[in-house]
């Protein structure tokens, strides 16, 4: 922790701030400065009691209710027994160890990727971990935020640290301006289809570069949170002006002096002019376009101009097996044009693209409207749902004819029954287009907010630009 | 956690890409104790159809799979949810080792993490592989002191963090070692509490 000395990145920077010791083979023991536990974590407090242990920091162990939540109701005795009682559990093993909770009864509740940072628990530098790949969204702050299992769940709640080997680093630099009407969802989607579903396996992204600088905090938290998407342990940003001026304010965020001296370290934190990085990848803000999936994974994104590929025109055998399968899941047919896919529903929100900012792109498109199809609108956290009905955002959403309901993980994963039926096509702002991900037999197509208002207006995929310039 | 140094089973050929830990197990399934076995609901909507019928030509399906010690299958397996349920699903199945030529990240230290061998193949090996358990018999020998996998007479050499090896060779849980560091962990609270106080969460009602 010297400062001094070699070129750091800014992976390293927040690494070595956290390292307690270190094992003959190489594995790193990490202090742990936030620990995010939800009602999946069951599994991680039922080895806790096993073992009658207690939780060795409480005090940096937030509990935040919101895979099972339901949102269509703020009662929990008019839900499934099985559901209201996976809320209730999470409940018990906070207030059992002294765990701080956003339950489903807080007014600050909503998806855990959101509230930590609207809360203010989110800062630069941080260690955090959550038993949910999507905690690398908080990088966005330039903290090193990556997901986990049950065991290591266990392991931090016992001892607040964990056992890691260092991944390799690799840059991601967006350069140059991308074009208006250009979001976050679609730079990601973008990187992903280039680099792969596991294109970043093993390693630490930071994204870099013009176009990066010039998102909002919240298009950060998109991008960082997709970084999992690529395979990525984890990924980040460094922090600067626009990250303080969020930071500043929040309900547990420092102050006064502490604030000061917090600052001025993460001015420390960017990383250093020479620093090397174990891979190096270079996209063009101008190439980047309004990008959907069309099949299975992730990697299956393509800008909306684009057509279903075929497999017969494939060299790879290995790609084109995945194609065939993406593509009879999909029910699509090849060479077919992505604006023509029909959609039976649509779906705003996840920790993806939930957020103020995401909701107000949905709305301008909305807005004098009619969707096509049904849909749900949820917003990231109960705080998130307030502002928006402040703007009055709530009342394009239901004039359009969507279902503006409570928030939570909903339908980015179904766990609290809100589902897409076999068979339908949804068009959804949320993160995994995987085989089953919004129930079984669902077929899911990933894009921006704004792309799915444009989706729900025409009935089918379709590309927002021409619905921005003529007058609603 | 009990050691893993060679294992010889028979192993079941699941020759698909990117099978994510939603498809291992789908999320509906999350809330059962793990008291009842999770290998019931391993891939389950890809092993029964709507009716909850078991589909034949499934590879799990078959008499074969219900003793394979091993599964074989192609890149990218395990990626998306750190659902460590997923590696449940496997273990209670009767997995010992998973074949592939790429992991999620997450999903490998689940895995090692309950004395599952995530091992690790070039592309060619893992399509070799599929092949011939596809056509000659199904008895294969995992080797993890020579990262060795052998298969009739061919022998392929597999990849695995040495860090990870080292564990699931000893059988180690990482909470054993760290209760002894407790020392170590409190020196480092005390000193990045004067370091970097931001770090204590304020109350602010
Ligand atoms: S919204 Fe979806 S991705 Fe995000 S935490 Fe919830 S389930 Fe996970």
């Amino acid at each position: 922790m010297t400062g001094t000395g070699q070129p750091r990145t800014l992976f390293d920077k927040v690494w070595d701030a956290h390292v307690v010791t270190r094992r003959e083979d190489g594995a790193e023991l990490l202090f742990i400065d936030r620990h995010l536990v939800h009602e999946g974590s069951f599994h991680a407090f039922n080895k806790l009691k096993d073992k009658r242990a207690k939780v060795r920091r409480p005090d940096l162990t937030i509990g935040v209710a919101d895979h099972y939540v339901p949102t269509r109701t703020r009662v929990l005795s008019e839900i499934a027994p099985d559901i209201a009682g996976m809320i209730r559990q999470l409940d018990d093993n906070c207030r059992a160890n002294d765990i701080r909770i956003f339950g489903f009864d807080d007014p600050r509740q909503g998806i855990v990727h959101v509230v930590g940072p609207e809360q203010g628990l989110t800062l630069p530098g941080l260690t955090m971990v959550c038993g949910d790949s999507h905690t690398s969204t908080h990088g966005a702050f330039g903290a090193l935020a990556f997901g986990i299992g049950a065991s290591e769940v266990a392991h931090v709640l016992l001892t607040q640290t964990l056992w890691q080997k260092q991944p390799k680093r690799m840059r991601i630099t967006i350069d140059g301006a991308t074009a208006p009407d250009i979001t976050a969802k679609d730079i990601a989607l973008s990187i992903i289809a280039t680099i792969g579903a596991d294109g970043a396996q093993g390693h630490a992204i930071e994204y870099a570069g013009t176009a990066i600088r010039a998102l909002s905090m919240e298009g950060r938290l998109t991008l960082c949170n997709l970084s999992i998407e690529s395979g990525a342990r984890c990924g980040m940003i460094a922090p600067d002006e626009s990250t303080f001026a969020y930071v500043k304010g929040r309900p547990f965020a420092p102050v006064g002096d502490i604030l000061d001296r917090a600052i001025a370290a993460w001015r420390k934190l960017p990383t250093n002019a020479d620093a090397v990085f174990d891979r190096e990848i270079v996209l063009r803000g101008m190439d980047i376009a309004p990008t959907v999936t069309w099949g299975i994974s992730p990697e299956d994104a393509l800008p909306i101009v684009a057509s279903v590929p075929d497999p017969a025109a494939m060299d790879d055998a290995s790609r084109a097996s995945h194609i065939r399968e993406a593509i009879e899941y999909m029910g699509l047919t090849p060479g077919q044009p992505l604006d023509t896919i029909r959609i039976d529903r649509v779906f705003i929100g996840s920790c993806t693209n939930s957020r103020i900012e995401d909701l107000r792109a949905a709305a301008s498109v909305l807005a004098g409207r009619k969707a096509r199809v049904p849909g749900l609108v949820s917003p990231g956290s109960h705080l998130v749902k307030q502002q928006a009905e402040q703007e009055g955002l709530d009342r394009i959403f239901i004039d359009a004819g969507l279902d503006w309901v409570g928030s939570g993980c909903s339908m980015c994963v179904g766990m609290n029954g809100d589902l897409v039926p076999s068979g339908e096509r949804c068009a959804s702002t949320t993160n995994r287009n995987f085989k089953g991900r919004q129930g079984p037999g669902a077929r899911t197509h990933l894009m921006s907010p704004a792309m799915v208002a444009a989706a729900a207006i025409t009935g089918h995929l379709a590309d927002v630009r021409p619905l921005l310039r003529s007058d609603a | 956690m009990k050691p893993f140094e060679i294992l010889t089973t028979s192993a079941c050929a699941l020759p698909l890409a990117s099978i994510d830990t939603d498809q291992l197990i789908p999320a509906r399934f999350m809330k059962r104790s793990r008291a009842d076995g999770y290998g019931q609901y391993l891939l389950h909507d890809l092993r029964f159809d709507e009716s909850g019928e078991r589909r034949p030509d499934f590879p799990l399906n078959s008499t074969s799979a219900q003793a394979a010690g091993v599964l074989v299958t192609r890149r990218n397996f395990g990626a998306g949810s750190s659902r460590e349920a997923a590696v449940y699903a496997l273990v209670d199945f009767g997995f010992r080792c998973v074949i592939a030529p790429s992991f999620g990240d997450i999903f490998a230290s689940n895995a090692v993490n309950n004395g599952l061998l995530p091992a690790q193949v070039s592309e060619t090996d893992a399509e070799e592989i599929l092949t011939l358990l596809q056509t000659t018999a199904s008895h294969i020998t995992v080797d993890l002191r020579d990262s060795l996998i052998r298969l009739g007479n061919r022998t392929f050499t597999f990849a695995v963090d040495p860090i990870w090896r080292t564990k699931l060779l000893n059988g180690w849980d990482d909470l054993d070692l760290t209760a002894s560091l407790a020392g170590d962990i409190s020196r480092f609270e005390q000193q990045d509490a004067g370091a970097r106080p931001w770090v204590q969460i304020q109350d602010s009602d």
